[in-house]
């Protein structure tokens, strides 16, 4: 075979191709999507894209960190926050400063085209790749370990330092005081048992979300044997966010069929 | 063998897609994903000198960035989840207390 006659395409630039409008596409993902979980979503879609290309220019222990360090611990922490801060709060459309996205969108454009043109015809070049570096000691991350421990040992420290720092900062930051007792076990009876002393509440378990014959989600409110709903078988935050299901359409089929039965043995015992 | 620039530019094109997303979104925790897309680029433009070069000091450097990267997400998240608790708002506008 003459391969002369095939183009000259190396395994690195058909990664590149294929990776890198992942990357792109993950990026914008993450400017435009109203959400922020599709946002944190579409970043992790950018970061492995971004890992994928460490491990196609000979950087495997980056591309490795990479993923763990970044999709598995910083994106998982994002997500983390996401929930706990609740997901439901929307990016509001209102903008504070007059005409700031068109402004933004420009600034953006300037600064790519800056960028572009000072990268343009930077590099005329071919590449000197790192596969001597890599193989001077025996593998990549050899390599970056002899400089890491060797040149580097200082800055190497400096991160030992700041991680430190980091983590005690964090929990600092998040650290609040109680400014009541903590309720434990025998408070929360002796609590409930005065509730029921005075205003007569049940002291035992709340009551069960209901069953119905095509559902039994926890939106879905028991009923009481009188027909009426049982107000207190659903989450009040199950209320409050309007996930709760109106019980009446659920019952029907329910009344229907025991109507329909009940006709058939009136029925039989006409017959 | 293909031209490095491309690595350059498309680490540039993610830098000035996370440079507007931090001033056109108003969730704090977009905002500051998108300061570590921003990281990202700068890492990519780092591995890709590493390429370009043939020494791995650009690796190191990339590899650094990434525990600092860590170790700003740790306080940032902390911050934006102590605002988060007393203002019950994730959104930078919000957060207006200095404000004259």
């Amino acid at each position: 075979m003459n391969t002369a006659l095939l183009p000259l395409v190396t395994g690195s630039e058909v990664t590149f191709w294929i990776v890198a409008p992942l990357a792109v596409l993950g990026a914008l993902g993450l400017v435009l999507s109203r959400r922020a979980v599709y946002a944190a979503l579409s970043m992790a879609v950018s970061m492995i894209a971004l890992a994928v290309l460490y491990a196609s220019l000979g950087a495997p222990f980056l591309a490795m960190t990479q993923i763990i360090v970044y999709t598995g611990a910083v994106m998982m922490m994002f997500l983390f926050v996401l929930m706990m801060v609740g997901i439901d709060t929307p990016d509001s459309a209102v903008e504070t400063l007059k005409a700031q996205r068109p402004l933004a969108v420009l600034m953006g454009v300037g600064l790519a085209a800056l960028l572009f043109f000072g990268i343009g015809g930077a590099v005329h070049y071919a590449p000197a790749t790192v596969i001597e570096a890599n193989a001077e000691f025996g593998g990549n991350v050899e390599g970056l370990a002899n400089l890491m421990f060797g040149r580097y040992v200082f800055v190497f420290e400096l991160a030992a330092a700041l991680l430190i720092v980091a983590a005690v900062g964090a929990m600092l930051l998040s650290h609040h005081q109680r400014v009541t007792p903590k309720l434990g076990q025998r408070e929360q009876a002796v609590e409930r048992m005065k509730a029921y002393a005075d205003a007569g509440e049940h002291p035992g378990t709340l009551p069960n979300s209901g069953v119905y014959a095509t559902t039994n989600a926890i939106g879905a409110p028991a009923l009481l044997p009188d027909g009426s709903i049982a107000e207190k078988s659903v989450s009040r935050t199950l209320v409050l966010r309007g996930a709760a299901v109106d019980p009446l359409p659920l019952t029907r089929l329910t009344s229907q069929t025991f109507a329909a039965i009940e006709a058939v043995t009136e029925d039989e015992a006409d017959e | 063998m293909m031209n490095p620039e491309n690595y350059l530019i498309l680490s540039a094109l993610l830098f000035a897609i996370g440079a507007v997303g931090v001033l056109v979104r108003r969730n704090a925790l977009v905002a500051f994903m998108c300061v570590e897309l921003m990281l990202n680029a700068c890492n990519l433009a780092f591995v890709a000198g590493s390429h370009i070069t043939g020494v791995l000091d650009g690796q190191v450097v990339a590899f650094f960035v990434m525990v600092v990267a860590a170790a700003e997400v740790v306080v940032g998240l902390a911050i934006i989840v102590s605002i988060y608790k007393t203002r019950r708002s994730t959104s930078v506008d919000d957060a207006n207390l200095l404000k004259l």
